[in-house]
């Protein structure tokens, strides 16, 4: 004869059982945590509040895309700041992305000193602190640059302390003058993102052509395709099945990673953001806007890279 | 798996007990109680400043604001080297010292109406203990003699700091175009400038002369004349504990009225023992803590007037000392005079 089983031990109820309870303990930590949160900022006199957003910020940038002064509100600043965060990482991803590719690609070169300077940038690079590279880049190098007269210039390229010019550019007064003026702060940011993100995209990429069977590439062969073509028609099309998710990774990363900028003098959304909080007070309204804004940039990075990963993936019938 | 279900009611329970003892009383009372028993201060200094608080060859902190919280130290828990010094970057000290991370800031930070206002950083100042205004320093013979100079130039300047929006207003009101280049940290705002990255580099004058006397070559950079504003500097400590930010003020008053009185760190104990005798230096004795009952209205020992000046000596020899004209600082007291010599310190009478 069975003994009867209490009800809540029926293999459908105990699961529930088991996870409402501990939803119910998450919930209560969370409740537990903002009423703590709660009850001192009102103690402090420091409950949540935006009107600060509309009044006047009182502090210039250095560079921006919109017309922005100092007597225009903090809502703008931040905006302006996101801005500057947007252009450099969407110039840094796409150059990232080809100094990473071009790299990854070399490591399968034939060619023995193309192979080993490869691994020699992607050992290096990785390996040291981004930080530290950004402020090796901007203090030695950058602020190293001659300006005037013997500034380094390429038809249609100069590079001087007081930035990077693009177009054709004269020499007026001792200051160049070219179409495009890029500052040095944004310079050295986008150039210490493309160095250090595409060591890591590099060995994604490494990865990527790596994890195709050598016997994609004999097939080529034996078909009388040249390597190049085997690489670009039947290799790299597979590798990217592989390659995208993980590049997925390194995009997110560079992103977060573009909030360094304060170190070295560039305006971008956290940098805004911290002289924001600094004379308004408002600590918690002001970390919300930044970790929003992170957030979306990323969650968007993300949809753009798995629309591009549905388009690789094989699609079997 | 009764066993399990056991296993989550502490879980409950302690959960629930988190949420009621976090919730404590507020972020900042009884903070005098609470220097007591921990027994050492907390102080948040710059740390990089030389003249105000900076870590000398031997590692120890020195300057002004240092010397400050050990006179704070001495009267509060009877030995001035109870500190521990926190180093806060201008976007941090706010933030630090609403947490209650530190005890109070001592980091030449500029009193004004929207840090004290409950609407704004809503802390509590001290007394001003230094008269301070923001100037430019500027290569010599750059051909840079005046702000109007400037136009077209690019001026390196700490973020988040008074100064920020200073330079706005000033070179805004004149017309001036210019770009800021903002750093974090004042050593990356000065080597910025010393590398040549911009034309000028703005902060109080006292702070761009001390940084100067830490240059390759402090005599090629000049001063302009030009005052873009006025900086107050003062110790600060949060609005909701009143009775700790009285304490902090009159001890710093203390300092100023020590001085008034010609009481030094070296004829303390002489000037205590001449009151002891004299019944009829009433004022004196009141202050000194022999009458009266001035440091228990405060909370503190009935001599802390006395320990704070045995520990750091009274504001003009504090001056002196740091950032004065004997020092490697090199600044004229100016304003930072008693008030009886031309100066703005006036302390309130002790009584």
């Amino acid at each position: 004869m069975r003994a009867r089983i209490p009800w809540w031990r029926h293999r459908r109820v105990l699961p529930w059982l088991i996870q409402a309870a501990a939803a119910l303990l998450v919930l209560l930590v969370i409740s537990a945590l903002i009423s703590n949160l709660v009850v001192n900022l009102s103690a402090a006199g420091l409950l949540l509040s935006w009107r600060w957003l509309g009044t006047p910020a009182g502090f210039d940038l250095g560079e921006t895309l919109l017309p922005y002064g100092a007597g225009d509100p903090y809502w703008l600043a931040l905006l302006s700041g996101l801005l500057n965060s947007l252009r450099v990482i969407a110039a840094a991803l796409v150059g990232a992305t080809a100094l990473g590719t071009a790299v990854g690609l070399a490591s399968f070169s034939r060619n023995a000193l193309l192979r080993s300077l490869a691994r020699v940038y992607v050992e290096v690079i990785r390996n040291c602190p981004l930080l530290m590279q950004l402020l090796f880049w901007y203090f030695v190098v950058f602020l190293g640059l001659p300006d005037g007269a013997s500034a380094l210039h390429l038809p249609g390229v100069v590079l001087a302390k007081s930035g990077l010019h693009l177009g054709p550019a004269a020499l007026v007064d001792g200051v160049w003058r070219a179409p495009i003026r890029l500052s040095l702060e944004f310079t050295a940011l986008l150039w210490a993102l493309v160095v250090y993100s595409g060591a890591f995209i590099a060995e994604v990429v490494r990865g990527g052509v790596q994890a195709v069977p050598p016997g994609q590439w004999e097939a080529a062969r034996s078909l009388g395709l040249r390597p190049r073509d085997s690489l670009a028609r039947i290799v790299l099309p597979q590798a990217l099945r592989v390659i995208v998710p993980g590049l997925n990774n390194q995009y997110i990363a560079l992103a977060k990673n573009s909030s360094l900028a304060v170190a070295v003098g560039y305006g971008d959304l956290y940098s805004v953001a911290e002289t924001t909080l600094n004379q308004t007070g408002r600590a918690i309204e002001v970390v919300l806007i930044v970790l929003g804004s992170y957030l979306l940039i990323d969650l968007a990075i993300s949809a753009l890279m798995n629309g591009l990963n549905r388009l690789v993936q094989l699609h079997e019938r | 798996m009764p066993r399990k279900q056991a296993c989550l009611l502490p879980l409950l329970v302690s959960a629930l007990a988190i949420s009621s003892c976090s919730r404590g009383d507020g972020p900042s009372s009884g903070r005098l109680a609470m220097v007591r028993s921990r027994d050492q201060l907390l102080c948040g200094v710059n740390g990089k400043l030389p003249g105000f608080s900076f870590v000398d060859r031997t590692g120890t902190y020195r300057g002004l604001d240092v010397e400050i919280c050990h006179a704070i130290a001495a009267a509060v828990l009877g030995d001035g080297s109870k500190v521990e010094f926190r180093e806060l970057n201008p976007a941090e000290r706010f933030t630090a010292l609403a947490s209650g991370e530190v005890d109070l800031l001592s980091r030449n930070t500029s009193y004004s109406l929207s840090r004290e206002a409950k609407g704004g950083n809503n802390v509590a100042f001290a007394p001003v203990v230094f008269y301070d205004g923001q100037g430019m320093l500027v290569p010599r013979g750059s051909g840079i003699n005046s702000l109007s100079d400037l136009n077209g130039q690019s001026i390196c300047v700490l973020s988040g700091t008074t100064s920020e929006l200073n330079l706005a207003n000033r070179l805004r009101e004149r017309s001036i175009r210019y770009t800021p280049l903002k750093y974090q940290t004042a050593d990356q705002t000065f080597t910025a400038y010393l590398q040549g990255r911009c034309a000028a580099v703005t902060s109080d004058r006292s702070g761009l002369a001390a940084k100067r006397s830490s240059f390759p070559v402090p005599e090629a950079h000049v001063l302009l004349t030009d005052q873009m504003s006025k900086e107050p500097l003062a110790p600060a400590s949060v609005k909701a504990d009143t009775a700790w930010a009285d304490a902090l003020r009159w001890i710093i008053y203390a300092l100023m009225q020590a001085e008034e009185l010609g009481i030094t760190q070296a004829n303390i104990d002489t000037r205590v023992a001449e009151a002891r005798a004299d019944p009829n230096q009433a004022d004196l004795r009141r202050f000194l803590g022999i009458d009266g009952d001035f440091g228990q209205q405060l909370g503190l020992a009935p001599d802390f007037v006395v320990r704070a000046i045995k520990a750091s000596g009274n504001y003009g020899e504090l001056f002196e000392r740091n950032v004065g004209s004997a020092s490697p600082i090199g600044l004229e007291r100016g304003l930072n005079k008693p008030w009886n010599q031309g100066g703005l310190l006036y302390a309130p009478p002790f009584r």
